[in-house]
């Protein structure tokens, strides 16, 4: 199975290449602008006990990683419906799996650069959190493999890229706002909270964040990414095979 | 050695094959022949693994491709219809990933893609980015990427589909050169003049079944050896004689414009089913040609 794996992200992994000088654009202006915009506007504000930019940093980790392995998702549909290159990993002799975590790992990759790229972001404007902790990259590698194994499970289903865009709109922009990214999940009324844990970009944020804080970790937001993640490549590995018609 | 038996697929209400037999010996190049929507596609979907058939067994070179579908596979080189090179990569980077797909290390990668470039005459080209590449030039980069693991097997489904006349006859070189270095090729096609010019045999599908099969001889014999077109009712009838002399007294007989030809597969294929290549009917007629 790993010369499928490994063929299927070298793949990735030669197209991001190619691509890098302007997706490392366009993974910096959101960030830069929510810095700006957020991060100097609340100023000193609290939130959850720290400057707001501090607070604000590892949330865009934690919302970037989601976005770039939920990313992968559109190339798919590239591959699929524009490239059609589908067809060749179809008839070479991998398995199904081989594909999936392929690509998911590639998702993992451009998940974590761009973790890097905000990060870099985040030293240039000063902000003073723990940027080598080890539990805040595994956070965002478990968050982009929740997200990647998604992305490769729905891009086999979707029919079009429009299908695609509308699924991003409801579902990957709400959690994005709603996930504890800018704001304390706390803030909210109490009703709500409960539905909020149960996003995944909650745990990712939480996680994240208390690495970044130097915190201990709280193991329940790992596993519960681990076993999203581990749901998720099932799902992909079911919708792959049966994107056979 | 292709071997396909009682091959059965169905989409909805609509039955795309309905038991389809089909051996292609070693070495040999058969030509599948049908207007669009036969089934040539979908027997081709399967045997490279992107379609489940619901019924019916196929062997690739002897092995079973439901039962070990990667060794089937790995057996296979395979040209789609579309052209479906990755194109944001160059054309190196396209054949790479093809051998690490098919377990080819470092040393047979770099010597593969040089050989197989050189093949197809684009050495000159593995820089070039895919979607840069001509109609013509991406088939046979295609096609290089086909053989680029020595696959004893070839699958070509509508090779020269959307190029013109003079690349395509360039296709057929390059194909006539892989079948004599002895490949085992099955070639979809709708275009009558490829399968006249590169099958060893050719199979007739129609509707999702086989009607008819022989060598291109075989199967244009049966009508006869000439045929007369003439225009009735705002379409072409033809005729069919055993000779050419025949044709051409019953040619002085008509009014009007004619054409007198050799008998070539369509007749065939249009005697057998009633419809000619484009899924049209038009009428046919035999003068002892043998039918």
């Amino acid at each position: 199975m790993l010369r499928g794996t490994s063929a299927v992200f070298i793949r990735e992994m030669y197209i991001l290449r190619r691509r890098l000088p302007k997706l490392a654009c366009s993974w910096a202006v959101s960030p830069l602008l929510y810095m700006v915009a957020f991060g100097y506007a609340m100023g000193d504000t609290l939130a959850g006990g720290r400057p707001y930019a501090e607070f604000l940093l590892p949330g865009l980790v934690a919302m970037s990683s989601m976005t770039q392995a939920w990313g992968i998702a559109s190339d798919i549909n590239i591959a699929r419906f524009y490239w059609r290159i589908f067809e060749e990993f179809q008839a070479a002799p991998i398995h199904p799996a081989a594909y999936v975590t392929g690509e998911i790992a590639a998702g993992v990759v451009r998940a974590l650069l761009a973790s890097c790229l905000i990060m870099a972001i985040g030293l240039l404007f000063g902000v003073d959190i723990n940027y080598l902790s080890p539990m805040l990259w595994l956070a965002a590698a478990l968050n982009a493999l929740v997200f990647a194994s998604l992305a490769v499970a729905l891009a086999m289903l979707v029919k079009s890229h429009a299908d695609q865009a509308m699924l991003t709109s409801f579902v990957i922009t709400p959690m994005a706002f709603l996930g504890g990214t800018f704001f304390p999940i706390e803030k909210l009324p109490g009703w709500a909270q409960p539905f909020m844990d149960l996003l995944p970009l909650t745990h990712a944020a939480r996680a994240v964040r208390a690495a970044a804080f130097g915190q201990p970790p709280a193991a329940a937001d790992y596993l519960v990414l681990l076993g999203l993640g581990s749901c998720g490549l099932v799902l992909a590995g079911l919708c792959v095979g049966r994107a056979r018609d | 050695m292709i071997a396909i038996n009682g091959l059965r697929k169905r989409y909805g209400a609509s039955e795309a094959l309905r038991g389809v037999d089909l051996r292609v010996e070693a070495g040999e190049m058969v030509a599948y022949l049908g207007p669009n929507g036969a089934g040539k596609t979908t027997t081709i979907r399967i045997l490279t693994g992107q379609t489940r058939p619901d019924a019916g067994t196929v062997l690739l070179g002897g092995v079973d491709l439901a039962a070990r579908p990667v060794q089937a596979k790995s057996r296979c080189g395979v040209v789609s219809q579309h052209l479906n090179l990755d194109g944001d990569l160059s054309l190196r980077e396209n054949l790479d990933v093809h051998a690490r797909l098919f377990g080819m290390d470092a040393a047979a990668r770099r010597e593969g893609v040089a050989r197989v470039l050189d093949y197809v005459e684009m050495g000159d080209k593995a820089e070039a980015i895919a979607k840069t590449l001509s109609g013509g030039q991406k088939r046979r980069a295609m096609i290089a990427r086909a053989l680029l693991h020595g696959p004893s097997i070839l699958l070509l489904d509508e090779p020269t589909v959307g190029l013109d006349p003079a690349i395509r006859r360039r296709i057929w070189g390059l194909i006539k050169r892989i079948q004599g270095d002895g490949a085992t090729i099955l070639l979809t096609t709708h275009y009558i003049e490829e399968a006249e010019f590169l099958a060893d045999r050719v199979v007739f599908l129609d509707q999702g079944a086989v009607v008819a099969e022989g060598t291109p001889a075989e199967l244009t014999g049966r009508l006869g050896e000439w045929a007369l077109d003439c225009p009735s009712n705002g379409e072409i009838v033809s005729e069919y004689f055993p000779s050419r002399e025949a044709a051409a007294t019953a040619a002085a007989a008509l009014p009007g414009p004619v054409s007198v030809r050799r008998v070539n597969l369509e007749d065939a294929f249009l005697r057998m089913t009633g419809r000619n290549m484009a899924g049209k009917g038009p009428a046919a007629k035999g003068h002892g040609g043998g039918h």
